[in-house]
């Protein structure tokens, strides 16, 4: 394509933030549906570079390439391979769904929407961005908009939430900035894929430990991996109902990209001589994750922890393709499997927790509580309520025919292989989450006889079965067949499985 | 060289003199007149065309006889800063009649320490170029001269600066003791002479330096000679704590920076463990006791000793390099960082300035709701506080980078870490202000706060400093590349 179609994906929303905010404050209907329009700017985009992505070849397409700070060798460079292309529809495909489930925000709409543009630039910027100087503007720019968004529309706790979100991925973000820095040093480069080429310190491998510890950091904390999940509760149950779907759904996977398209290329020794300690903290990640939020009585609390759980299977994923780095051919298939497991866990926990969340928000809206043991027989009272919930929780717990059990059968198929012992207990945290899902979400909020407070509840309105239909739909479709988007992951997985 | 050269050369220092006095003597003539606005006026006039003298004059490398002054790139640096600088904190100051009609000439005199203490190729020169800035700021300081603060600041500030300047002076005299030379290069010389006798060196070179810091530290307010910058920045009329916030320092680091790769380079690791040392120390207690404060010119004094003390580690990573010129991609990376971090913070006192013209206080709770009634104000503030912690694309992110590098090139990989935890630590103070500014609900009280238009133009100008510098990015670093060039001989 000869015309900079990332760059235009990438700039819309924040061109759109700044005309949101010039529009008047009388009129909130209006700027709610310029903002919305704008999002579809980069939907239709992300869409096009979907269908346009050149399979055949692979490799990073639409590339846009030229010098920024040349005294520092800092390009603004943009590309997107296998890997991005599915996170960068993910992000155009949620922002747009939370914006338009956003319309019901009474309070301050104006800045809200223009916080919610901005992340959208943002996020997209890190999942093109090839420059890691260009990558961490991004990086840093993401956390702003958020934490605003969960400091002025959260919940009664949000100002603590906020501030501990911020500084929790600071503090990782500036560790990883001093190992990158380090790196530029060493390689006289920013370029992402080049540092992977030249991998630095292979002489020295005290600091190349420290260095992938300090870049680890910075990408686990916003995964997050046991044990620095502890900011994630709180920014979760928080944030307002589309933060979360933002926050769980796209902020979450930057960290976990940050794993796949910088840590592993860019240290595969080092990965695998510690792949023992990530896959430990995988582990933990999927069964702790998965027993926290079994004991949780808020809803939405235990759709935080349960993503935990399952961003720990990416983290198997990638901690398997890792433990194999440098072993040949004869693994390749085995990381290769696992690898494209948790792409496509990246995208799907973002499509179902994305739901999740949205699902927790409309009753919320109204039962003004998230209380599992209030609820009770809304199943007979609600049915398309209780009919998208149950397919989302279906969908999410794994089960054959719906979109996590591809990912998740992935990873562990890698990893079996690979790293077995850490795969077997992790497979106890399958078992856990179909019974948290099943116990809590399913039998708590739908069986049972109705609490008679909710005889008077509605069913979803038109705006919410519009937000979620699309959601259903890539968990049925992705779980029937998913040939097209496993198509795409593999192209990248493979080149990265190729080059460690 | 003739004596018009030296006009040439000297033509900024002569200008900010020649206005300084001229302002002086004419608001005894006109006494009782408003004269304020037009001198203040007059002042950023003088600032702007010793400014364009400076540009002017391109990159020269001269150095005045007796090593007087050295007029090279990194003069040229710091006068341009120092003259922005002046235009700005007067450009703020034009609504505070209260400061008189010698608030303008003060300030062009201080400007002139500045400049002067940046170029001193000679102790003698480096001292009084410091007092000069030195004694026109404890006057600033006092301005107000019915408010018991302001009297209180002059005094704190004079008291610790005397005793500093005195330090300072006997630390110079040892080095005269030891090396016979005043001149910076004959200190050089003198030390590769006694070369040969450590204990000449650990006995006396290795004190001077530490009595010298005293002196230095007290200018940049780095820890343990910070304890004034408090009391002082919160007594001090607004604009002048402006002033103090980068002028002083920028002055502070130009004098290391010489002084130490000019003179001392022979006690390279000596200087360099101790600088590092109080890096360390100054961001650490800056940042923590930033924390607690209540007072936003208070809260800006501890972030200002913090900022200091990440430029310290900048000043710690210098690296000696050969040749017939000093430069180091540390001092690259100071003269970044003193831009970036200038732009910044008097972007942030502008803010401070608006807001206090309207309330009338600069407590910490006076900003809450700031956001409904002066939107464009809080987001700028938000703007300068996300610089100030580092944060991408913002201005003092590019100085941060630099500085961070700097250390982790001179292998100071702890002072790095210290430093990136530093900035995360200083993201719960700035931010405590920004929750009470977004978070709280409408408060109503109060009205929309109105912005004058000299501050509305201050606010514009730093902001788009802070928002453009990365975005620009190549002409600063070249700029800054260009001003490490430091006169040998």
């Amino acid at each position: 394509m000869d015309w900079p179609v990332l760059s235009i994906m990438l700039f819309t929303p924040l061109v759109g933030s700044v005309i949101v905010l010039a529009l008047p404050k009388e009129k909130p209907a209006l700027l709610k549906w310029v903002a919305l329009a704008i999002s579809f700017i980069p939907l239709i985009l992300a869409a096009l570079v979907w269908f346009s992505y050149d399979r055949g070849t692979g490799g990073m397409q639409f590339v846009e390439r030229a010098a920024w700070i040349s005294a520092i060798n800092v390009h603004y460079y943009l590309g997107v391979d296998g890997i991005s292309v599915p996170m960068v529809c993910l992000t155009a495909l949620l922002t747009t769904l939370s914006l338009f489930y956003s319309f019901i925000i009474d309070q301050r709409p104006k800045e809200y929407f223009a916080f919610f543009l901005l992340l959208e630039t943002a996020m997209l910027g890190v999942f093109m961005s090839l420059d890691f100087f260009l990558f961490y503007v991004f990086w840093e720019l993401s956390l702003v908009p958020m934490y605003f968004l969960i400091g002025i529309w959260g919940g009664p706790r949000r100002e603590y939430a906020a501030i501990k979100f911020f500084l929790y991925t600071l503090v990782g973000s500036v560790a990883m900035l001093l190992a990158v820095i380090a790196m530029y040093l060493e390689t006289g480069s920013w370029d992402i894929l080049e540092m992977a080429r030249l991998q630095p310190f292979s002489t020295n491998l005290t600091l190349a430990a420290v260095a992938f510890w300090a870049v680890f950091l910075g990408f686990a904390i916003k995964v997050p991996v046991f044990p620095f999940h502890t900011w994630l509760p709180d920014a979760h149950v928080e944030a307002p109902t589309a933060g979360s779907v933002i926050l769980a759904g796209i902020l979450l996977k930057l960290g976990a990209y940050g794993m796949i398209r910088i840590l592993l290329p860019i240290f595969p020794a080092m990965f695998r001589q510690f792949a023992p300690v990530v896959g430990i903290l995988a582990a933990i990640s999927i069964v702790y994750g998965a027993l926290v939020a079994m004991s949780q009585w808020d809803l939405k609390k235990l759709i935080a922890y349960s993503s935990v759980n399952h961003m720990g299977y990416v983290m198997l994923g990638v901690t398997a393709a890792a433990a194999a780095a440098g072993s040949g051919p004869a693994a390749a298939d085995s990381q290769a499997i696992a690898l494209n497991g948790a792409v496509l866990q990246m995208w799907n926990h973002g499509i179902i927790t994305g739901a999740l969340f949205f699902l927790v928000g409309v009753i919320y809206e109204r039962a003004h509580t998230r209380d599992l043991k209030a609820f009770g027989g809304l199943g007979a009272k609600v049915p398309t309520f209780a009919g998208i919930l149950t397919v989302t929780t279906f969908a999410s717990l794994g089960l054959p025919g719906l979109a996590g059990f591809v990912s998740e059968f992935l990873v562990f198929r890698g990893a079996f292989a690979l790293i077995r012992p850490f795969a077997i207990v992790s497979s106890l945290g399958i078992v856990i989450s179909a019974a948290y899902l099943l116990w809590k979400v399913i039998q708590h909020v739908l069986l049972g006889p109705l609490n008679e407070r909710w005889a008077r509840l509605t069913d979803m309105n038109r705006r919410e079965v519009i937000t979620l239909a699309p959601l259903i739909f890539f968990m049925v479709i992705f779980g029937l067949y998913p040939a097209p988007i496993l198509d795409l992951i593999n192209q990248a997985v493979v080149t990265i499985v190729g080059s460690l | 060289m003739s004596g018009m050269d030296y006009v040439t050369l000297l033509l900024p220092e002569i200008l900010l003199a020649a206005g300084g006095l001229a302002i002086l003597i004419l608001g005894l003539v006109w006494r009782g007149r408003s004269v304020y606005r037009p001198f203040c006026l007059l002042a950023i006039l003088v600032s702007l065309g010793a400014l364009g003298a400076t540009v002017g004059m391109g990159s020269v490398a001269v150095a005045l006889p007796q090593g007087i002054l050295a007029v090279d790139p990194f003069t040229s640096f710091f006068r341009v800063l120092g003259l922005a600088c002046a235009a700005l904190v007067l450009l703020l100051a034009l609504g505070h009649e209260r400061l008189g009609a010698e608030f303008p000439g003060l300030l062009l005199f201080a400007v002139l320490g500045i400049l002067l203490t940046a170029g001193g190729a000679n102790l003698v020169m480096v001292y009084v170029g410091i007092e000069l800035l030195s004694i026109t700021s404890y006057v600033l300081a006092g301005l107000l001269r019915e408010e018991p603060r302001s009297n209180e600041a002059a005094i704190k500030y004079f008291l610790y600066g005397a005793v500093a300047a005195a330090v300072m002076v006997y630390g110079f005299s040892f080095l005269l003791g030891l090396t016979g030379s005043l001149e910076l290069t004959g200190i050089a010389e003198g030390l590769r002479a006694v070369s040969g006798t450590p204990a000449a060196l650990r006995w006396v070179a290795v004190p001077a330096i530490v009595l010298m810091m005293v002196g230095f530290g007290f200018k940049v307010a780095a820890v343990p000679f910070h304890q004034w910058s408090p009391d002082v920045y919160e007594g001090a009329p607004t604009p002048v704590t402006a002033f103090l916030s980068v002028g002083p320092k920028a002055a502070g680091f130009a004098v290391m920076a010489r002084v130490f790769l000019v003179a001392l380079p022979a006690l390279q690791v000596e200087w360099a463990a101790l600088l590092a040392a109080l890096a360390a120390v100054t961001m650490t207690v800056g940042n923590l006791a930033a924390l607690w404060q209540t007072g936003m010119k208070r809260l800006l004094a501890y972030s200002s000793i913090a900022q200091a003390g990440y430029m310290l580690i900048g000043v710690a990573s210098l690296q000696v390099g050969g040749g017939g010129s000093l430069a180091g991609d540390a001092l690259v990376a100071l003269l970044v960082y003193l831009a970036a971090y200038l732009l910044t913070n008097l972007g942030a006192f502008a803010v401070v300035i608006s807001l206090e013209e309207a309330t009338g206080t600069d407590a910490i709770e006076s900003y809450t709701g700031l956001v409904h009634r002066a939107p464009w104000l809080a987001a700028a503030l938000v703007f300068y506080f996300l610089s100030l912690v580092g944060i991408p694309p913002l201005a003092c992110f590019l100085g941060k980078l630099f500085i961070f590098s700097a250390a982790i090139d001179a292998r100071l990989y702890w002072l790095a870490a210290v430093g990136v935890v530093n900035s995360a630590i200083s993201l719960a103070y700035y931010f405590r202000v920004v929750r009470l500014m977004f978070f709280e609900p409408e408060a109503g009280k109060e009205g929309a706060v109105r912005l004058p238009r000299n501050l509305s133009l201050a606010v514009a100008v730093t902001w788009v400093g802070t928002a453009g510098l990365v975005i620009v990015g190549t002409p600063v670093i070249a700029w800054a590349s260009q001003s490490a060039v430091l006169l040998v001989r």
